[in-house]
């Protein structure tokens, strides 16, 4: 789960990690206000999407008066921002955070993720902070410290250490950097965070340690036991067909061609698109309906496809494995009757009593081609769109 | 002979009373694996199926019916401690079926096994291991669709792995052993481990490995390969048409130094021998044409 800026520094506070102060604003109007009570001689107006990159994106702006903070607001909410991690067709600016401007003396990279090769959390820094950080990464990984956490002792000291000298900071800012690492840890692991960025991170003038940036992602898996996390949901960010996916426990990413796909299995649900390219057609999404394939989880999953008004032609692919072809037929079939199914339908199922459910969606009375092998499936659903 | 698992595997299950472990508790005693007990807290003393003897904790089921192998069902918020006692209780072989389970007790039960030598972990969220040949399935893998022989299958997806199983079952080619490795950010066995036990494996003669794209597993088991693995071996990547995508941030291209996407995966994997399948409908086929090829050339 994703959350703003905002809330990430919010969390922040609790843990002890410092931050600028700000007023998070829905207006114009607030937004002045906010500026005025923050009382600096600049403030920075800063889009609120739950997406990185807004800096370039023109979603970072500096004002040096609370009408100046007013005006950008105006322009920003309600524009289209779009960034490197936005996709092309830009994300809709909904709420703006007005921050104090800082004295800052240097900018650097601070990441905290888990590493999947050494199965660790581990911390990342650089001196090389902005959106550059992923071309450092990609042609000088040298530049930039790691430090893995071991989870029986978690963050140490002298990691904070190892970090902040190699940074080239000095005096009293390393055990501030030290401390900032520790809370940042503590939140990490607390919170059940899957990232925890902050770019930049900022060495003020007079010495001090502060997150000009938070980004902060949670691990779904584990949101059960943090139930007030989930008020961080902005459902505005989110759209709307993955939210819907996610209630019946389905995982649906829309896409931008013309068939819609339903398969169990990430892994087979990632073949079955490739196969659709491969024989000239566009899936419209990615769908994995999970292992059961139940009646209910179909006929939810058919909604999701049939709401997207490019979907032309929809292929199902279900290798049952250990559940019976003529159960999943049936499931297929109630399913298709219920949305009043009007655009062609290509089966493929695989598994015990294939030629069972190969005869009832034969029989069913609905326009459902079957086909007998996932290539034979996509060239069908690939004729069938056009 | 055969990888991980044979005629000697006995096996316990953790979760047997509930919905997904006792239905393929029952699955796996059809297809013959020797499920000699089951573990659920707090029925102790009960049986399973009028055959199977469940115990109240993992200790016991392993002193008194002898198991060396554990399948894990139990839900999520509770599948990091069964793995933590599974390794406790010395049992050699801990394979999780379970999904879902969050990353932070994964990374804790991880660093526990790392103080259990002679443990090995499969999985989480994977189909789980068969070894057709012994009738010995374990996990949630439809049994009818493998067959005895000598290919090595091993993949990071579940439905995927059945459907490269069922292509090579429909050209003749039985398996030696299937393993599901599981898709999860922390897993135990990787590709590397798998690769080395079918090298070793004298009653495997090629291996099909099928990775997806996402993080850089198959970068590294293509390194292996190039430098040490002598018989044919065929691979595919799921998720060539996958867009790039919204990322959630730079830490995770930073993590991964750039690796990950089916391009590089599969350019890594080519210049290391494999063969690649250039469609998923094609695994079994590619399989049948890196047998004929035979093992990739050593130019090191």
């Amino acid at each position: 789960m994703k959350i703003h800026e905002y809330q990430g520094k919010e969390i922040f506070r609790k843990y002890g990690v410092p931050t600028p102060r700000g007023i998070l604003a829905l207006s114009p109007n607030e937004a002045e206000a906010a500026a005025k009570q923050l009382g600096t001689s600049v403030v920075v107006v800063k889009a609120q999407i739950h997406a990185g990159g807004r800096g370039k994106g023109g979603g970072v702006k500096l004002a040096k008066s609370p009408a100046e903070a007013k005006d950008l607001a105006k322009a920003m909410l309600g524009m289209k921002l779009k960034t490197i991690q936005t996709g092309p067709e830009g994300q809709t600016v909904h709420k703006v955070y007005i921050e104090e401007g800082l004295a800052i003396a240097q900018e650097l990279y601070l990441g905290v993720t888990l590493d999947r090769a050494t199965s660790r959390i581990t911390f990342m820094a650089s001196k090389e902070g902005g959106v550059e950080i992923e071309e450092v990464a990609a042609h000088h990984p040298e530049k930039i410290l790691r430090e893995a956490v071991d989870p029986a002792v978690g963050f140490l000291d002298f990691q904070g250490r190892k970090l902040a000298f190699g940074l080239g900071l000095s005096g009293p800012t390393v055990n501030k950097f030290v401390q900032f690492c520790s809370a940042l840890y503590k939140m990490y692991v607390d919170t059940d965070a899957s990232l925890v960025e902050v770019n930049p991170l900022v060495i003020l003038k007079d010495g001090g340690v502060v997150a000009l940036d938070a980004k902060v992602n949670f691990d779904e898996n584990a949101l059960y036991r943090h139930k007030d996390l989930l008020e961080y949901r902005d459902l505005a960010e989110e759209e709307p067909r993955e939210t819907q996916a996610k209630e019946y426990d389905l995982a649906y990413i829309a896409l931008d061609g013309n068939i819609g796909c339903m398969v169990n299995g990430a892994g087979l649900a990632m073949a079955s698109m490739d196969t659709i390219k491969l024989v000239g057609g566009n899936p419209a999404n990615f769908l994995d309906v999970g292992g059961g394939a139940s009646k209910e989880k179909v006929t939810a999953a058919f909604k999701l496809i049939l709401a997207d008004p490019n979907v032309k032609a929809v292929l199902v692919n279900i290798f049952g494995g250990i559940m019976k072809c003529d159960v999943i037929a049936e499931g297929i079939i109630a399913a298709a009757k219920e949305v009043q199914l009007k655009v062609p339908l290509v089966v493929r199922l695989e598994g015990t009593n294939v030629e069972k459910g190969k005869e009832l969606l034969r029989t069913s009375g609905l326009a459902i081609t079957p086909a007998d092998n996932l290539r034979q499936a996509a060239e069908k659903a690939v004729a069938a769109a056009k | 002979m055969s990888i991980l698992v044979n005629e000697d595997t006995k096996v316990l299950c953790q979760g047997i009373t509930g919905s997904a472990g006792s239905f393929h508790s029952k699955q796996m005693l059809e297809y013959g694996t020797q499920l000699v007990a089951g573990v659920t807290p707090g029925k102790g003393g009960t049986d399973f199926e009028g055959k199977v003897p469940v115990f109240n904790t993992v200790a016991e089921a392993v002193k008194q019916a002898g198991a060396n192998t554990s399948v894990i069902f139990v839900p999520p918020p509770f599948a990091a401690d069964s793995i933590m006692e599974a390794a406790d209780a010395g049992v050699a072989l801990i394979i999780t079926i379970t999904e879902g389970i969050p990353v932070n007790d994964m990374v804790r039960a991880k660093r526990y096994l790392q103080g259990k030598p002679g443990v090995r972990l499969i999985g989480p969220n994977c189909p789980g291991v068969i070894t057709p040949g012994a009738r010995c399935k374990i996990g949630i893998m439809p049994g009818h669709i493998h067959k005895p022989g000598r290919i090595g299958v091993v993949s990071r997806s579940g439905t995927l792995t059945y459907e490269a199983v069922h292509q090579l079952t429909q050209l003749g080619l039985g398996q030696s052993t299937a393993v599901g490795i599981g898709g999860d950010p922390v897993n135990g066995t990787d590709f590397i481990d798998c690769l080395k036990l079918f090298n070793a494996d004298p009653e495997t003669d090629a291996v099909i490995m099928i990775g997806e794209i996402g993080g850089s597993a198959e970068e590294a088991a293509a390194e292996y390969v190039a430098r040490e693995f002598t018989k044919p071996i065929a691979g595919f990547i799921a998720g060539q048409s996958a867009p790039p995508g919204k990322r959630m941030g730079h830490a995770g291209a930073i993590i991964s130094g750039g690796k990950g996407t089916a391009a590089e995966k599969i350019k890594a994997m080519e210049a290391a021998g494999f063969l690649m399948a250039p469609s998923p409908t094609e695994l079994g086929t590619t399989l049948q044409e890196a047998l004929k090829r035979g093992a990739p050339k050593k130019n090191r």
